[in-house]
């Protein structure tokens, strides 16, 4: 393939980042954007103007990454912000979020579709609460690739021994983490460019990769769940017509596994067994599917499938209950989760009803130390809690797989989003 | 080992066909807002993929806002031909005669702005309870922190203090009678991601996206074209270009780049090299820093 064309050939992966205002976050996007060139003239431009009304001394560029104005003018960011982009290798999405210990929630929101966690360090400051509890949302929500950025390396001589002691110091942290199985670590300045493009000059005991050579190599294929079959139906499509008079094609969203034609699948709830038959995106026909692929999924049998239902396959079944015990982060400023609390519960493509039967315990996510005695959750509060649900969940433990193991709480009256949950 | 790569296209598509099946699922009266541009054209090309061999389970809406390129609708009508969808029109022009949107005057007048009534007003008489919009992230900086499923209050206003988390592949449609939904099953696509998808598939686009000789004027640093909907002042002198267009909005505030990019290839090949956004040809965003944020508030796209 030409190396024009090498976009053909190009994947995708989406991290977060989160950090306070002066660690450097926005210097290193815009670092990133402006090494690979996704910053455009009319955009420089036009923070350069902003920046000058404001009257900052230099060109800010965190005007980049602030997006609106009710932020810029109270100088915050409130909420998750994506960004996005590419080299010849990959597409990156960023999800980037502001790292006040208020804004836990917008972490997890922005964590929750991240094969990459971005995490940066102050060189002189070494590891501090803050990092851990990034550290810590991007491990509860499942991130397995973290990418420690040891940053300002130029304002502390670029010396070998400040990147050590975050090493030391993080890597004591990190060994109580539970899902992170890549952590590499980077003494970086975004602010004069060392080892995020381009290798430094300025730190010749360094032999690693830079970063962007690392977000442009890392593996993350295997990082979804290829070995236990899902497929939750999203929507059932019977074009009515004379041409397609029987067809009724079950589409969705692989959540887990491979599916093949020819491939034994028991529906649940029913339990009805039967083969897929075929398996399109569209007019193409695919011989295998696995997430994230979205098709329609064709049956041997005619059985009666609707939204809702699985397809899974005979030696090899989702755990199916009614009473869930899961990790949870709470969203509403106004609502408090309490025991006995009813809720709209959404989990892959089924909707149904939900009761708080046990609050266990919350965490304190700076220290890591359960709170057993405060069992009412507020705002960013993150903690152990068991549900009971109006029908039999079709469930895989959050470990095992993302999709078949997340759900979200809503409020039955504002139907507002109030809570994420991670089941075990 | 076994690998399982799968290209950022392929992804992309994925995503927006999910999120397009939930939208049919969830709402009782979607919609899918078609402009004509590239984005609705691939939005509504993944919306056919995503219900095959069935039809889209909803129809096309144009909001009109009788200052188009003529190219604009002849492609319009031959695209809702061909994907077998069915068109509703809602007209600027009958905003304006009922006295609920004006005209603007001035120097530089555009109904960009009153499209955002039109278009509440056809969510009203068709009780659309969710629009699919064409909207990416990377647009605008107001866009970037927009949702899939975005919610509306009653006024069809956007409250970018108040949006509702989204996580996972976890779409909270649920809302309150009068309330309705933007979707935006493309938040995740870049202009580029755009053009390289419409290589791949082999999708025809209109021709105002190629190189082509046009009769043009420079206003504001954006080159227009000449049209019966733009008067000329008096320093404004036409001259014949070869230019084409990288958004398509009205004629009245679309600016055109030279170019010679006559094949998708080629418009790949000048966006890559291009240090320019595709929206800084567009009057209607230059009006001001927050002009996105503000139109969004009231109800744009």
């Amino acid at each position: 393939m030409s190396e024009e064309k090498s976009y053909l050939d190009m994947d995708l992966l989406r991290f977060s980042t989160a950090g306070s205002v002066d660690d450097g976050k926005s210097t290193l996007i815009g670092r990133l954007f402006y090494d690979t060139k996704a910053i455009f003239e009319d955009q420089l431009e036009a923070i350069e103007q902003s920046s000058r009304q404001r009257g900052d001394e230099n060109v800010n560029l965190a005007l980049l990454t602030d997006g609106l104005r009710a932020e810029r003018e109270q100088g915050i960011t409130i909420d998750v912000a994506y960004r996005y982009f590419a080299t010849p290798r990959r597409k990156f999405i960023i999800a980037d979020t502001p790292g006040h210990v208020q804004y836990t929630r917008n972490m997890v929101t922005g964590s929750s579709t991240a094969n990459l966690a971005l995490i940066l360090v102050d060189a002189r400051k070494g590891v501090i609460e803050q990092t851990c509890r990034h550290a810590f949302i991007a491990d509860l929500l499942g991130i397995k690739h973290v990418a420690l950025c040891v940053n300002k390396m130029d304002l502390v001589g670029y010396e070998q021994e400040a990147y050590e002691k975050v090493r030391r110091q993080f890597g004591d942290f990190a060994s109580r983490l539970e899902n992170v199985v890549d952590l590499t670590f980077f003494p970086i300045s975004a602010l004069q460019g060392d080892n995020v493009v381009e290798k430094s000059a300025n730190m010749p005991w360094y032999d690693g990769p830079t970063l962007l050579y690392h977000m442009e190599t890392v593996y993350v294929g295997s990082d979804a769940n290829h070995v236990d079959a899902r497929f939750p139906v999203q929507w059932v499509v019977r074009p009515h017509s004379d041409e397609h008079h029987d067809y009724r094609g079950y589409a969705g969203r692989v959540a887990g596994g491979v599916f093949k034609p020819g491939d034994e699948v028991v529906i649940l709830p029913s339990g009805f067994r039967s083969r897929v038959k075929n398996i399109q995106v569209g007019d193409e026909e695919l011989n295998e599917a696995y997430y994230p692929l979205s098709v329609s999924i064709t049956l041997d049998d005619d059985v009666d499938v609707s939204r809702g239902d699985m397809l899974v396959k005979p030696n090899n079944q989702p755990r199916i209950t009614q009473d869930l015990d899961a990790m949870i982060c709470w969203f509403s400023d106004g609502k408090t989760l309490r025991q006995g609390g009813k809720y709209l519960f959404r989990h892959t493509t089924k909707e149904a009803q939900a009761i708080v039967t046990d609050v266990r315990y919350k965490v304190d996510v700076n220290t890591l130390h359960k709170i057993e005695d405060d069992s009412e959750f507020k705002m960013n509060d993150v903690g152990r809690i068991a549900l009971r649900v109006s029908q039999p969940v079709f469930h895989d433990t959050y470990r095992r797989n993302r999709n078949t193991g997340s759900f979200i709480l809503a409020d039955p009256f504002t139907n507002e989003t109030l809570a994420a949950g991670m089941l075990r | 080992m076994r690998t399982y790569n799968i290209t950022h296209l392929k992804q992309l598509e994925s995503e927006a066909i999910f999120v397009m099946r939930e939208t049919a699922a969830q709402f009782e009266r979607p919609a899918l807002l078609f402009s004509g541009g590239k984005d609705s054209i691939v939005m509504a090309h993944l919306a056919a993929k995503a219900f095959t061999p069935a039809k889209m389970p909803f129809p096309l809406v144009h909001v009109d806002t009788g200052h188009n390129f003529p190219e604009t609708l002849e492609y319009r009508d031959r695209f809702v031909e061909k994907v077998g969808g069915r068109l509703l029109v809602g007209l600027v022009q009958d905003s304006i005669d009922r006295g609920t949107a004006q005209e603007e005057s001035g120097v530089n007048p555009s109904r960009n702005a009153l499209q955002s009534v039109t278009l509440l007003e056809t969510i009203e008489e068709h009780q659309f309870d969710a629009c699919l919009g064409g909207g990416r992230r990377d647009e605008e900086k107001a866009r970037a922190k927009e949702r899939f499923f975005s919610h509306r209050d009653a006024f069809g206003q956007w409250d970018p203090k108040n949006q509702r988390p989204e996580l996972w592949n976890l779409f909270n449609g649920r809302m309150a009678p009068g309330e309705n939904f933007r979707v935006f099953p493309l938040s995740n696509w870049t202009e580029m991601d755009v053009w390289q998808y419409a290589l791949v598939e082999e999708i025809d686009l209109p021709s105002l996206y190629f190189a082509h000789e046009r009769k043009v004027f420079e206003r504001n640093g954006s080159l227009l074209a000449e049209s019966e909907h733009v008067e000329l002042a008096e320093n404004e002198t036409v001259s014949t270009e070869t230019v084409r267009f990288r958004t398509i909005g009205d004629v009245t505030c679309t600016g055109a780049v030279r170019s010679e990019a006559s094949t998708l290839e080629e418009v790949i090949r000048e966006v890559a090299a291009s240090r320019d956004t595709e929206r800084g040809s567009r009057a209607d965003d230059r009006r001001s820093e927050a002009a996105m944020e503000d139109r969004k508030k009231q109800g744009y796209f």
